[in-house]
């Protein structure tokens, strides 16, 4: 078999950030390769290099064994590569005749465009099962059809390889398994198709081949008939340096937590917290393992009072917190929160170190009497913070955004713990954080919890989970798969996290 | 009232709404882009310069209009800069630019003609002069159908030329591929981008039509509807043009409308300066604010709803 | 990702970049004047002799100021909030009204009373006028900047209206009310004159200065030493992380907004109270819109919003003076300043931090 496309040592850095590590890769003309990876692991990064959004510091391109310069999307429109992206890139007022057609009007009218188009796509409906009224608004079309406008538009244009990231997030089981049909038929007529995604079913589902991304490298590709789901699990999460933490046995107590039948729907009206029900005890660590994307941010959300539950309760210290759908009121019932996304909601970048410190917390009365904020009480709790959970440099008075990330996770988790809260809801505490502040921010967490103090983890990271938590939940697609202790063993938390039940699997 | 004062205020706010359908349009253009655009106003007034100062010197209308093009185009040059390569806040350059042209020409207004600001007043010969459309003159004898003729006929040129413009915009944003990118960058720069296609481009190009069409409505201010130029003489048209194309809800018809409903405000408002209706004096300040009133009722949601397009005002940046 | 983010050391980015962005625009303003064929080196020499050569230059100097602070303040607590209030022109006009009611109205009172109750009343009608917007923004969704746009128009003709009818005595002609002869804030002239017995040049200047400090005063205690600033701050800065803190911007917005509107209707106590005494049509002047130019140049800070407006307060009497002395150069000249001063350290704010950013990098190798 011909390769479709030759990615060879493709190279690029964001910042300090090594996006994509000397990949390469090659597809098979008329195959449906899967690329599978966690998110950041760089697959979207190498898509977008390959359809000219960004370009690679280093590396080679070469379709159908031509090595090809692409500097834009025009660039890889014309070599045949077509993409639907992750966020649709698609014009909502439009209607779907009009998105089809632009930037392939082929004329200064766009009549004879519209006309062509409204053919051809009669022609592809009847072909692939791409059926999509051609005069609807887009932006009045449901998710999945909008979904098969960004297919018509890259087939109008003439694309021989076909390239979907993430195209099942937003999708329902019914419609990927219909996407999934399409995706074969152009498959049979002789399309290429590259499948991005985080999901493992799907790889086993439609792929031909399947390239496992870990970390900006590609660390294998295998046939998908001969591999399991269970072997790329592995490959994708890596068998990293286990930084076990030393910690005794926990001793519960009173639940501190406790979550009933909590939904949540976003406004399409489809769950993405879907019926969740667990607790949490006063003296140990839950943590919720899972993908991410299957319901933990917004179960962060709903507990931490930011966003209210559609249905169910959340009982904190026997008081249902869910109802009043309010962070201060949750916060001063002695809940604290270290959000998931450190630079957009954990800390204000432009402000120095020690407003940061109080976020959340500002209207303390320790930090100034009525409507005062006592400047000096702020910098002086800052810097006992900082001390305490030692970061650096151990300057209250620096901007947030000039700390590295480990430091400002630790100037967050020091916030919320010196709190004293009774529970510590925690997101993603290590994501993007050095070695040496992942073993601090872990201690902190054991220490925390040998205080009596309830905490529940959300963490991508199935190694954290591993050990740091005294029991294991596993989300997936807004539910709670399942509960394991810590002894769980690593592969059956890798098939519950893809949605695997040990009854199907 | 007679016939002839209505036909007399209809034919007023035919002329008064020149200005704001084509700042209107030019709003339009600019705004379906992307680009937010509150320097109408600066644009149109420094054309409104440029044109009484060129048609002065050269004693040519002709020549007052294309260097009031000229001069609007470089303004829009700025703010497309700004907005663009810049990607600068666009309401604080729309303002700047609304200052610089306010300042500048009367500041190279009283360098060049020492009269305060004030340009000479322009002959006849050196202004758009209202033409009588073939035939009127007969049809001006007829009974109540003369009066009515009189409102359509008389006017200059660029008068019928803005009004042709309406129907242009129209048709080149619904029919043409550049008025389909145009309108696609202006709600999805993304999506253009991802098919291919420069998004500043677009957009340089969507700025320099509304320099054009300010431009010509500058020129209409100091060469037609007066015989020179007086400090702010926009006098607030190109706020009230912005106010139309929200009320027009981003679209070339129903700007036309909103313009002749304000401009119809306007005429009346100075007819109706010291009128009385049943022993009340009509305060025409409340005329004069009422397309403002109106606007702020509009956007606040009591009748109807006005949806910019939704890439407006956000500077545009590749990464995620 | 870009290089406009990359790192530069703080002073570069608080003191240089603004320094170098108001040079280029008043060599743009210098260029201006060559054009006209004067020679800007001249032009400026006598704006400085004229605001700052003599005691009547000071007075007017400041007596501008005093108006630029507030509506520069306006503009600023609005930034940090991250609102573009562009009203203060429409809020200060509109705070005339309150200033000339209780003025005018409460004539029969003494002093201590009518001043405090004319400066509340003048904040409270600014304040209105700005909370209509805020509340708009904040309920309706409607866009600030338009709406405060059409509030200075409707300001401008609610104004005439209410002057022509409600205050201008009968038989007058000039559209203005009738005199403050009650309790009005009193000159430097007034006060050296009947309580030190000394001459001053008759200049606008009056005690409403003390004003001005304390609000720039007020709004950095506000704004940093409160928790209501905090909160202002933090939604500005990023109001995910203000939601996540619990802190509710749709409230913010509206206090804000309030508190924006009154810092603008401050400006008709120096105007009505101190300087007309009487509700004049049109007297804010475009003082609204300076503020843009000096809470841009000032940083929205209120130690640089006092240097920023005693700068403008220096253009606004230099280019009196310079507008004597060479008639060639109309004092619109100092318009064209403001707009250069708002393109260059508002739009282009970062026209030139590439061009640092990679000339400290390679100082760096």
């Amino acid at each position: 078999m011909t390769a479709a496309i030759e990615l060879i040592g493709i190279d690029k850095r964001f910042g300090s950030v090594h996006a994509n590590k000397d990949v390469t890769l090659s597809i098979a003309q008329g195959s449906i390769h899967g690329i599978i990876g966690e998110n950041g692991a760089g697959k979207s990064t190498l898509m977008s290099i390959l359809f000219g959004f960004y370009s690679a510091d280093k590396g080679e391109i070469r379709i159908k064994g031509q090595p090809v310069k692409i500097k834009s999307s025009s660039d890889a429109i014309s070599y045949g590569i077509g993409m639907v992206h992750q966020h649709f890139m698609l014009v909502d007022p439009f209607t779907v005749l009009e998105n089809v057609v632009l930037g392939a009007e082929g004329g200064k009218l766009i009549g004879p465009a519209l006309a062509r188009a409204r053919e051809e796509l009669t022609r592809l409906a009847h072909d692939y099962e791409l059926d999509v009224d051609p005069d609807a608004i887009v932006g009045e079309l449901p998710v999945g059809l909008q979904q098969r406008v960004e297919i018509l538009k890259a087939l109008f244009k003439g694309a021989e390889t076909l390239i979907l990231d993430e195209p099942t997030g937003v999708l329902t089981p019914a419609e990927a398994d219909h996407l999934f049909r399409i995706l074969g038929q152009l498959r049979d007529q002789g399309k290429t198709v590259i499948l991005i995604t985080h999901k493992l079913r799907e790889i086993m589902a439609i792929t031909d081949h399947v390239s496992v991304m870990r970390r900006g490298e590609l660390v294998a590709t295998k046939e998908t008939k001969s591999t399991s789901v269970g072997e790329l699990a592995e490959l994708m999460v890596g068998r990293r340096v286990l930084l076990r933490v030393k910690k005794g046995k926990a001793k519960p107590g009173k639940v501190v937590l406790e979550v009933k039948n909590l939904t949540w729907k976003d406004r399409k009206g489809t769950a993405r917290v879907d019926n969740v029900s667990f607790s949490v005890r006063a003296g140990e660590i839950v943590g919720i393992a899972g993908v991410s994307g299957n319901g933990q941010s917004e179960l962060l959300e709903l507990i931490s009072g930011i966003s209210k539950p559609t249905s169910g309760q959340i009982i904190f210290e026997g008081k249902d917190i869910g109802i009043l759908g309010d962070p201060a009121h949750v916060r001063a019932e002695g809940l604290a929160h270290v959000p998931e996304d450190r630079q957009h909601r954990g800390l204000i970048a432009s402000f120095d170190a020690a407003e940061s410190s109080i976020l959340g917390w500002h209207t303390d009365e320790s930090l100034g009497k009525g409507f005062r904020l006592n400047r000096d009480a702020v910098i002086n709790r800052c810097k006992n913070e900082m001390q305490e959970f030692d970061v650096r440099p151990n300057n209250p008075l620096l901007t947030s955004a000039k700390f590295s990330g480990g430091n400002q996770q630790k100037i967050i988790l020091a916030r919320e713990i010196e709190r004293d809260p009774d529970l510590l809801i925690v997101g993603q505490p290590t994501r993007g954080v050095d070695i040496g502040a992942i073993e601090f921010i872990h201690k902190r967490l054991i220490e925390l919890r040998d205080e009596g103090k309830a905490v529940l983890l959300v963490s991508v990271e199935l190694d954290e989970i591993r050990s740091l938590s005294d029991r294991i939940l596993v989300m997936f697609a807004g539910r709670i798969m399942g509960e394991r202790d810590d002894h769980a063993d690593e592969r059956e938390l890798g098939l519950l996290m893809a949605g695997v039940t040990r009854d199907a699997a | 009232m007679d016939l002839s004062l209505i036909a007399e205020i209809l034919s007023s706010t035919i002329r008064l709404s020149v200005p704001l359908v084509l700042a209107c349009l030019a709003g339009l253009w600019s705004e379906k882009s992307g680009i937010v655009d509150i320097g109408l106003e600066g644009k149109m007034l420094a054309a409104a310069f440029a044109a009484a100062a060129s048609a002065s010197y050269y004693q040519s209308a002709w020549m007052g209009l294309l260097l009031a093009i000229l001069v609007s185009i470089a303004f829009a040059l700025v703010h497309g800069y700004a907005a663009i390569n810049q990607r600068g806040n666009q309401v604080v350059s729309g303002v700047a630019i609304n200052m610089l042209a306010a300042g500048l020409a009367v500041v190279l207004g009283n360098t060049w003609f020492k009269e305060g600001g004030r340009t000479p007043a322009l002959p006849e010969t050196a202004r758009f002069m209202p033409i009588e459309l073939p035939g009127i003159a007969t049809l001006l004898q007829v009974p109540v159908i003369g009066p009515l003729a009189k409102i359509v006929s008389g006017h200059s040129i660029i008068t019928y030329a803005a009004f042709l413009f309406v129907p242009l915009t129209a048709w080149a944003l619904a029919k043409t591929r550049f008025g389909l990118r145009l309108r696609a960058v202006g709600e999805n720069p993304h999506a253009v981008d991802s098919a291919g296609i420069s998004v500043a481009k677009l957009r340089y190009k969507a700025v320099i039509i509304a320099g054009i069409l300010c431009g010509i409505a500058g020129a209409f201010l100091s060469t037609s509807l007066s015989a020179s130029f007086v400090r702010d003489m926009t006098a607030g048209r190109g706020f009230m043009a912005l106010a139309a194309l929200i009320f027009a809800n981003w679209r070339a018809w129903p700007a036309l409308y909103a313009c002749l409903l304000f401009g119809f405000l306007q005429a009346s408002g100075n007819y109706l300066q010291g009128a009385h209706v049943g022993g009340f004096e009509i305060p025409v300040q409340f005329v004069n604010m009422a397309p403002y009133l109106m606007t702020v009722i509009l956007l606040a949601g009591f009748i109807g709803k006005s949806v910019p397009p939704r890439a407006s005002g956000i500077p545009y940046t590749k990464d995620r | 990702m870009g290089n406009t983010r990359g790192e530069l050391p703080t002073w570069v980015d608080v003191g240089l970049i603004p320094l170098l962005n108001l040079t280029v625009a008043l060599l743009v303003a210098g260029l201006v004047v060559l054009i006209i064929g004067e020679s800007p080196l001249e032009a400026l020499w006598i704006m400085l002799k004229g605001a700052v050569g003599s005691l009547k230059g000071w007075g007017y100097l400041l007596y501008y100021a005093t108006n630029f602070v507030f509506t520069g303040l306006a503009v600023a607590i609005a930034f940090h909030a991250g609102l573009f209030n562009i009203g203060g022109e429409g809020q200060a006009y509109f705070a005339g009204l309150g200033a000339a009611t209780v003025g005018l109205g409460l004539q029969f009172l003494p002093w201590p009373i009518v001043i405090p109750l004319a400066i509340l009343a003048s904040m409270a009608f600014g304040a209105f006028w700005a909370w209509i917007p805020g509340m708009l923004q904040a309920k309706r969704g409607s866009h600030i900047v338009i709406t405060t746009i059409m509030f200075n128009f409707i300001a401008a003709s609610t104004m005439v209206y209410l002057i022509n009818n409600w205050f201008r005595p009968t038989g007058k002609m000039a559209v203005e009310s009738r005199e403050i002869t009650g309790a009005y804030i009193l000159s430097f002239r007034e006060i050296a004159r009947d309580y030190f017995g000394m001459r001053l040049p008759s200049t606008p200047l009056n005690l409403t200065v003390f004003l001005a400090i304390i609000a720039a005063f007020a709004v950095w205690y506000l704004l940093w030493r409160t928790k209501l600033g905090y909160e202002i701050r933090a939604v500005g800065a990023n109001s995910e992380a203000a939601i996540y803190a619990g802190i509710k911007p749709e409230r913010i917005i509206m206090i804000t907004m309030t508190i924006s509107g009154a810092l603008a209707g401050l400006m008709a106590v120096n105007e009505v109270l101190g300087v007309q005494h009487r509700l004049l049509l049109e007297y804010v002047g475009g003082a609204g819109f300076v503020g843009i130019a000096v809470a841009l140049m000032g940083r929205s800070h209120p130690i640089g919003i006092v240097l920023a407006a005693m700068l403008f307060g220096l253009l606004y009497q230099g280019g009196a003076e310079l507008s004597f002395a060479k008639p060639l150069i109309s004092r619109d000249m100092i318009v064209v300043i403001q707009g250069l001063v708002i393109l260059f350290m508002g739009a282009l704010e970062y026209a030139f931090r590439p061009a640092l950013a990679a000339l400290f990098l390679t100082a760096e190798d």
